[in-house]
């Protein structure tokens, strides 16, 4: 086992246990604080595939500030834990059971495909996740949707604050 | 690495955000889990796309192949901060009109 593949493990096994633990933790504080975990174990993936743009955006926009966001709601609403309401157990066990089975029948499809096997994913080599081609692709091929973008964002900002003042 | 070991991986991701989203009343954790299944979607994303790369690379040497992904993961990442400003700031409303954010009072359109 060598080292890319140790890292390939370490990062997975810290993504599921934190992205469990989100759900798992009563105070919604602390889900927050997993949730930001499980960004830096697929930001480290990010990294791990040579995708080094993708880590950087992912690590400024979700765990600096969409996850600032939440924390600052969740501040404004001051959520107990104790007056959280909890569902029934039955629903709660009806929506693992729901979960589990989704994962199962996707796992068995997957593994039963035959178009997947032995396709290796390229780590640490390959120069298409670095700025300088993503940013050649972002300003030629792709420069329409990233001007419409702008205007996504000039919209979500109108709505967010008009949303916001009453 | 074959392409099934981030497949797995994403999938469980993918089905713990589904689990949180039916199994929590709190609207801004299920809120956090969508946020959670948009971000395994993206890992996958990109994992093909070094996929196809490795693919592509065999062939030409210096492909630009499977950047298309990325510019997508590009643009989901937009799209996904622009929902969540939106997002919030209704949660931020309904706490404000009914000051809970449980989901399940939120059923004034069945009757």
């Amino acid at each position: 086992m060598n080292t890319l593949e140790i890292l390939f493990y370490a990062l997975s096994a810290l993504a599921i246990i934190s992205a469990v633990m989100v759900l798992v933790s009563k105070n919604p504080i602390h889900s927050v604080l997993w949730l930001i975990l499980v960004f830096f174990a697929i930001s480290g993936h990010y990294i791990l595939l040579n995708a080094q743009f993708l880590a950087i955006v992912n690590i400024i926009v979700y765990a600096g500030a969409i996850m600032v966001l939440f924390l600052f709601v969740m501040m404004l609403m001051n959520v107990k834990k104790d007056n959280e309401p909890q569902k029934q157990l039955w629903v709660k066990l009806i929506g693992v059971i729901a979960g589990g089975s989704f994962l199962t029948l996707l796992i068995a499809l997957v593994k039963q495909n035959t178009s997947f096997q032995g396709r290796d994913v390229l780590l640490k080599d390959g120069n298409i996740g670095l700025i300088h081609p993503l940013g050649q692709a972002l300003f030629t091929d792709y420069v329409v949707p990233f001007e419409i973008s702008s205007v996504l964002f000039l919209s979500a900002m109108v709505g967010a604050v008009i949303i916001g003042k009453k | 690495m074959p392409i099934e070991y981030y497949i797995f991986l994403c999938l469980t991701l993918f089905s713990i955000g589904v689990i949180g989203v039916l199994t929590r009343r709190n609207a801004i954790i299920v809120f956090m889990c969508i946020e959670l299944m948009l971000n395994a979607v993206n890992m996958l994303l990109v994992a093909f796309s070094k996929m196809n790369y490795a693919a592509a690379q065999a062939i030409t040497p210096n492909t630009t192949a499977g950047i298309d992904a990325q510019i997508f993961v590009f643009f989901i990442m937009v799209v996904a901060a622009a929902e969540v400003s939106i997002g919030l700031a209704i949660i931020v409303m309904i706490y404000r009109n009914t000051h809970s954010i449980d989901i399940n009072f939120l059923n004034r359109l069945k009757n």
